[in-house]
């Protein structure tokens, strides 16, 4: 959680001024702008460990041109030996850089993760996987996107508060002991970014979104996420998860406000 | 609706207060000097009349770009006995301004209404061109607060399209309409209906009882793809409750200056009910977001224009509303 929250503040800024200042450069200056970028993110979450070409251990899936900035679907696949302890999401020219960061838990199957993000500028998107032995690799991926992060919750306000802390959770219809399955979990939150304005009011709605995500087996940590401004209105995130039993699956969404929502769900799912 | 459409259409203004209106706004603004067409290029912009006094330009179904200056959507005029009302000013502010030349070519009767049939760039992007008429700039109740949250984006956006200076300011409205409000041009009143969420969530349609014309902006398209960005279920709900009007002509936002209603919303129906249907089948399959914007909607390929351009964009919105269902 701390990362997180320093890395908005010391970048929201330069976030801000480098966009505005953006004055249709040269193709090549632009690469170059984007490789700096990134250099100075590198730096400000990574600070100076070493970061290995992910190519063959990571794979990004996301549209080349978003359909839709505010919902924009990010799929990593991730391979290798190593034992996987980790993942940073990285959206290079967001106001908040760092998307998220998992932390897989012993339940986990750290092999597959989907989420939906915003997307604010043309953006690479970062992957950078943290293996259990410290080491850090990373590919990158082109998402042409724009206006994600300012866009409406979906209406107003209100109605996107009313069913706040309203937890989902699929499950494959067949669930076999010991054998990794992919669970859907569903968030209604309307993660208001601080970048969206009210009209009535002339104020932006105060930022209020998920900071962090929770799922624990009967005690027993499957993954957590400490997520920050980019996550998309209504989170929708699948991981992958190896039930060793017979159990409850308990799912703790904390906001910035220090709301918490929570709830159980039986692992496998009763009938009805 | 349709029986509130009808009776606050027969509502009058007396003559009198048509007149001192005439006095107060209206003598001043007739002298003002045409706008050389050489301050805004010369392309010259073409209308018809598709009922007595409504007037029509037809969008081009494209995206926006620098060549068709972003006039992508149908824009019309109504000039009643006293007045001219614009619906949709245009995409940018030459579009704007070459609508007004139009207007003035046929009428020197003062601009008193410049509806905004909701908040998208390509339909009142050219309102900025009618701020020295004074308008009432009528728009939904909702459309204040979806031009703070969109409008910047959306000239920065135009901007870089058509070129530094030329999308036009964004205008907001003097005027909203919770529910539905009557304007009337002199023997010639308009109703306003402000909808449900539906193909956005500040959808304004524009009744003309003296002709039987229903000008229904983006929650009517025929030929080009329709764009959802308000609630697939709502935009629905809607429509049927528009079908009950006995209208003689529909105006679309987007396809030909006038149809027959209710006939002429078969099309987008049938589009609605299948992406609605099948991405409710992929939810209930349990594939991602991303799956069902490959694989729902296929059949409508093919029968629009544009399909490439909006389709994935709508399975996602629709997506998005089905999956808490």
């Amino acid at each position: 959680m701390g990362i997180v929250h320093k890395v908005i503040v010391s970048l929201l800024l330069a976030a801000c001024g480098s966009s505005a200042a953006i004055a249709a450069p040269a193709a090549d200056d632009e690469e170059a702008a984007r490789a700096g970028r990134w250099k100075e993110l590198q730096h400000a979450i990574f600070a100076d460990r070493v970061i290995h070409d992910g190519t063959g251990s990571i794979v990004i899936d996301a549209p080349q041109r978003a359909l839709d900035a505010a919902l924009v679907p990010v799929s990593l696949t991730l391979k290798g030996d190593k034992p996987i302890k980790g993942l940073y999401l990285i959206i290079d020219n967001n106001p908040g850089p760092l998307a998220g960061h998992f932390i897989f838990g012993p339940l986990a199957d750290p092999h597959s993760l989907k989420l939906r993000v915003r997307v604010n500028a043309y953006t690479y998107i970062h992957a950078v996987l943290e293996t259990a032995d410290d080491q850090l690799y990373s590919v990158a991926r082109f998402v042409k996107a724009a206006g994600g992060c300012s866009a409406p919750a979906g209406g107003d306000d209100e109605r996107a508060l009313q069913d706040i802390g309203h937890i989902k959770l699929r499950l494959p219809e067949s669930v076999v002991m010991g054998k990794p399955l992919q669970v859907q979990l569903m968030i209604r939150h309307p993660n208001f970014n601080g970048m969206q304005m009210n009209q009535v009011t002339r104020l932006y709605t105060p930022a209020m979104f998920i900071r962090s995500i929770d799922v624990s087996f009967d005690g027993t940590p499957v993954i957590h996420l400490d997520s920050d401004i980019s996550l998309s209105s209504d989170p929708v995130i699948s991981f992958g998860f190896i039930p060793p039993h017979k159990g409850k699956l308990k799912v703790l969404v904390r906001d910035t406000k220090d709301s918490t929502f929570g709830q159980s769900f039986d692992v496998p799912a009763l009938a009805g | 609706m349709s029986t509130k459409y009808s009776r606050c259409a027969a509502s009058a203004t007396s003559s009198d207060a048509t007149r001192r209106r005439l006095l107060a706004g209206g003598i001043g603004l007739l002298g003002a000097p045409l706008i050389a067409a050489a301050a805004f290029g010369n392309k010259e912009l073409v209308t018809f009349e598709v009922a007595p006094g409504i007037h029509v330009r037809r969008g081009v179904d494209e995206q926006a770009s620098a060549v068709n200056d972003n006039a992508i959507a149908n824009s019309a005029f109504i000039v009643g006995r006293d007045s001219v009302a614009v619906i949709d000013p245009g995409g940018c502010l030459d579009d704007g301004r070459r609508l007004r030349q139009r207007i003035r070519a046929l009428t020197s009767l003062p601009i008193r209404y410049v509806v905004m049939s909701h908040v998208h760039p390509d339909h009142i992007f050219g309102a900025g061109a009618f701020a020295a008429d004074k308008p009432e700039f009528i728009g939904h109740a909702r459309l204040p607060q979806a031009l703070a949250q969109r409008g910047d984006y959306y000239r920065a956006t135009l901007e870089k399209i058509l070129g530094t200076g030329r999308s036009g300011p964004v205008i907001v409205p003097t005027r909203l309409v919770a529910s539905e409000e009557t304007v009337d041009l002199g023997d010639r009143a308009l109703v306003l209906h402000a909808h449900g969420v539906a193909h956005s969530d500040c959808d304004l349609s524009v009744w003309d009882s003296t002709s039987g014309t229903l000008l229904l902006g983006d929650l009517l398209f025929v030929h080009r793809v329709p764009s959802l960005d308000g609630s697939i279920k709502g935009w629905q709900k809607e429509l049927r409750l528009l079908k009950g009007i006995a209208a003689k002509l529909a105006v679309p936002g987007h396809g030909p200056v006038g149809v027959s209603w209710p006939s002429a919303a078969h099309d987008l129906e049938r589009y609605l009910d299948v992406v609605l249907r099948e991405t409710r089948a992929a939810v209930k399959r349990g594939v991602d977001i991303s799956e069902a914007v490959a694989t729902v909607g296929k059949s409508e390929r093919g029968k629009w224009t544009l399909f490439v351009d909006y389709h994935g964009h709508n399975v996602t919105q629709a997506f998005k509303e089905v999956e808490w269902e």
